[in-house]
């Protein structure tokens, strides 16, 4: 009874008690989902394009924030780092391309995906040596005070945070619409082999598709290392992404942005006032069993594309 | 030359039918049971049967279990150690509550425990797909171990939280607990394996392990053909299970002895046993044992070559090394034969076929 009492009356009375603090909470939530989103992004991207499940995409933020860390702490200017830190991530693509994905070209998706899991302790490896495994701060110089407005305590990191994230969905969204290269990745996506017939070189759209991957990693990982230190708990984000990914559909970007908002704030309004019914610690798995049971509903996700199947 | 089939004549069904209807396989299949039984506990030493045997065995049969379900049956499952924990706990309750209980008794029960887990978790396999239910099937690992970890009746509400493992005894000899020798517990992990991998290979080229295979190539063809997807997943989904829960009792009560959920985690147990099945090769219980055999001495050899051959290294770098020599491995493995090592075995025999006369 009472653990009835605590599930389904007493959440409910808490937020109609206190609607700022509520608003509060779903805001923070929001934000963590901005994070999410950005993770979540990559891995669309290339599931979008070459149809691999890439589980590195976590050690990838990690890499990208390890080495302008590293850059930085040799005492390059922040735009140098950059700068180095993307042609590192290029790089990074076109060795990809070259010698893992080029060879396992037309194998099962199951293959690829364990190819990513190797992939993704060599990351994990290279970046530990080559920059050490201590947690590092990474000062990129957002502006971090909290301020309120109408009662509501707001943070000036969380909201350009959310500005970057905004600007880099839309900045991709424009790249995939009205570029000659984003129309070629957009019919690589829909179709490999036609897209291969009417010339459009596959090996070159994966090499770029891979480049944005890691872009896209490298200002996930600045947001969170900013916020939380760089460090190799960073690639398990990566696990955070997942029920993003399958909330919004593998295959869709928006999909990823409003699977994170809404894994991001169901979990922190789930953890805040559900938690101590369960005992606390729900964050783990809630995320995970949103999405499964939102699949149950729409297996493919929120925005996935109809799977239609034939004999 | 030496693994030539010619001149051996089946003058019976049943002997079409065998499991190896080849007398070399016989031969071969038996001298690999006389060294695992004879041999192995004879020369092997306390430190390798602990080490690197007794897991590897262990880790074998819930690899064994996961190709069933992924090999087989297609459905990709990254909550494998969720389903061990699962037989683990049970055991743990069972035996602790009812100490009477024949321990083998309590691993099978375990089994079914976590086979009615897998059940459940299953049943959203019916609706999703593919990498879909590889992410769901991670809602079962983290919800599983938070609850185990949350419910101290699980545990018996001791305060280390840890589940440990009684001494019991089979004819006479005890097997779990900390005073039960190395050899004792070999013997029974290896038999678990053994019994394992026959109904196993029975299983899947009886009437189920076909109907698993059809659904795992085209869903909807097998449907139309009569055979009911609902029932052909999730029996695929109770006996995988069934096998990772006997393998994670066996976990904590044969090896580890003592252990807290985080023995079950994701990157501890559930993807070194997906990579042993694809290692090893989809849809072969010959490659899941060999995959297992892979995974288990890789990390060893690493870690134990480069002080052999004269390299000392810092601990800390040493163990990054090792991590990209492994990825490396895996990624190299599968460019090379993506069929894993079940192919590579089958190359093999066509070789020694026609060897030395290739023609």
């Amino acid at each position: 009874m009472e653990f009835l009492n605590a599930v389904f009356v007493a959440p409910f009375l808490d937020i109609a008690d206190s609607p700022v603090f509520f608003a509060e909470v779903v805001i923070g939530g929001l934000m963590a989902g901005v994070m999410y989103s950005l993770v979540a992004l990559g891995f669309v991207l290339i599931f979008k394009a070459s149809g691999v499940f890439n589980y590195a995409q976590g050690a990838m933020v990690l890499f990208a924030a390890l080495t302008l860390v590293g850059l930085m702490e040799q005492g390059a200017p922040l735009w140098l780092g950059l700068l180095v830190t993307v042609g590192v991530m290029v790089a990074l693509a076109y060795a990809v391309e070259r010698f893992m994905l080029r060879k396992l070209i037309n194998q099962e998706g199951i293959i690829l995906f364990m190819a990513t899991i190797g992939f993704n302790f060599v990351l994990e490896g290279t970046g530990q040596i080559a920059f050490g495994s201590d947690v590092k701060r990474l000062d990129v110089g957002l502006p971090d005070k909290s301020f309120e407005t109408g009662g509501i305590l707001l943070n000036t990191f969380d909201l350009s945070a959310a500005f970057i994230g905004a600007v880099m969905v839309t900045s991709l969204a424009l790249f995939f619409q009205y570029t000659p290269t984003g129309r070629a990745l957009r019919a690589v996506a829909d179709d490999h082999q036609a897209a291969l017939s009417v010339g459009i070189p596959l090996k070159t759209i994966w090499v770029i598709v891979w480049s944005v991957a890691g872009v896209v990693a490298l200002v996930a990982g600045i947001m969170w290392g900013a916020k939380a230190g760089v460090q190799f708990s960073l690639v398990l984000i990566a696990l955070k992404a997942l029920p993003v990914l399958i909330l919004g559909g593998f295959t869709s970007v928006p999909g990823a942005i409003v699977g994170g908002l809404i894994i991001g704030v169901g979990e922190k309004v789930a953890e805040v006032y559900w938690g101590p019914a369960f005992g606390g610690a729900i964050e783990s798995w809630f995320a995970y069993m949103l999405a499964l049971a939102f699949l149950l509903f729409r297996p493919q996700g929120l925005f996935g594309e109809k799977i239609i199947e034939r004999v | 030359m030496f693994y030539r089939e010619a001149g051996q004549f089946k003058t019976s069904y049943d002997k079409d039918q065998a499991i190896f209807p080849i007398i070399q396989d016989r031969w071969f299949i038996a001298a690999l049971l006389i060294v695992a039984y004879v041999a192995v506990p004879f020369f092997a030493n306390e430190y390798w049967l602990q080490a690197v045997i007794i897991p590897f065995l262990i880790l074998a049969l819930a690899a064994i279990g996961l190709n069933i379900l992924t090999g087989y049956a297609g459905q990709v499952s990254l909550g494998t150690g969720a389903f061990m924990a699962v037989g683990a706990y049970a055991c743990y309750k069972m035996t602790t509550n009812i100490p009477d209980m024949n321990v083998v008794f309590a691993f099978l029960l375990s089994g079914i425990f976590a086979a009615a887990a897998g059940i459940v978790f299953g049943l959203p396999s019916l609706r999703i797909k593919g990498f879909y239910l590889a992410v769901a099937t991670l809602a079962a690992q983290f919800f599983i171990l938070w609850l185990f970890n949350k419910v101290g009746w699980f545990y018996n509400d001791n305060p280390s939280g840890t589940i440990t493992a009684p001494p019991r005894e089979l004819f006479g000899i005890t097997i779990t607990g900390p005073r039960a020798t190395a050899e004792a517990r070999y013997f029974v992990s290896l038999t678990f394996l053994v019994i394992g991998a026959i109904v196993a290979k029975n299983l899947v080229r009886g009437r189920i392990g076909r109907s698993w295979m059809a659904i795992r190539d085209m869903d909807i063809a097998a449907e139309i053909i009569g055979i009911r997807p609902l029932q052909t997943k999730l029996t695929a989904f109770a006996i995988s299970s069934f096998y990772c829960g006997v393998a994670g009792a066996l976990y904590i009560f044969v090896w580890l002895g003592s252990a807290e959920t985080e023995a079950f985690d994701l990157l501890q147990v559930s993807f070194p046993v997906l990579f042993m099945v694809i290692i090893g090769g989809l849809g072969s219980i010959m490659g899941a044992i060999m995959g297992a055999a892979f995974i288990t001495l890789m990390p060893i050899f690493l870690t134990n070559f480069p002080p052999m051959i004269g390299i000392h290294l810092a601990t800390d770098l040493q163990k990054h090394i090792e991590e990209i020599i492994f990825g490396g491995m895996i990624v190299a493995f599968l460019i090379v034969e993506p069929h894993g090592l079940a192919r590579l075995w089958q190359i093999a025999k066509e070789k020694l076929r026609q060897w030395p006369f290739p023609y």
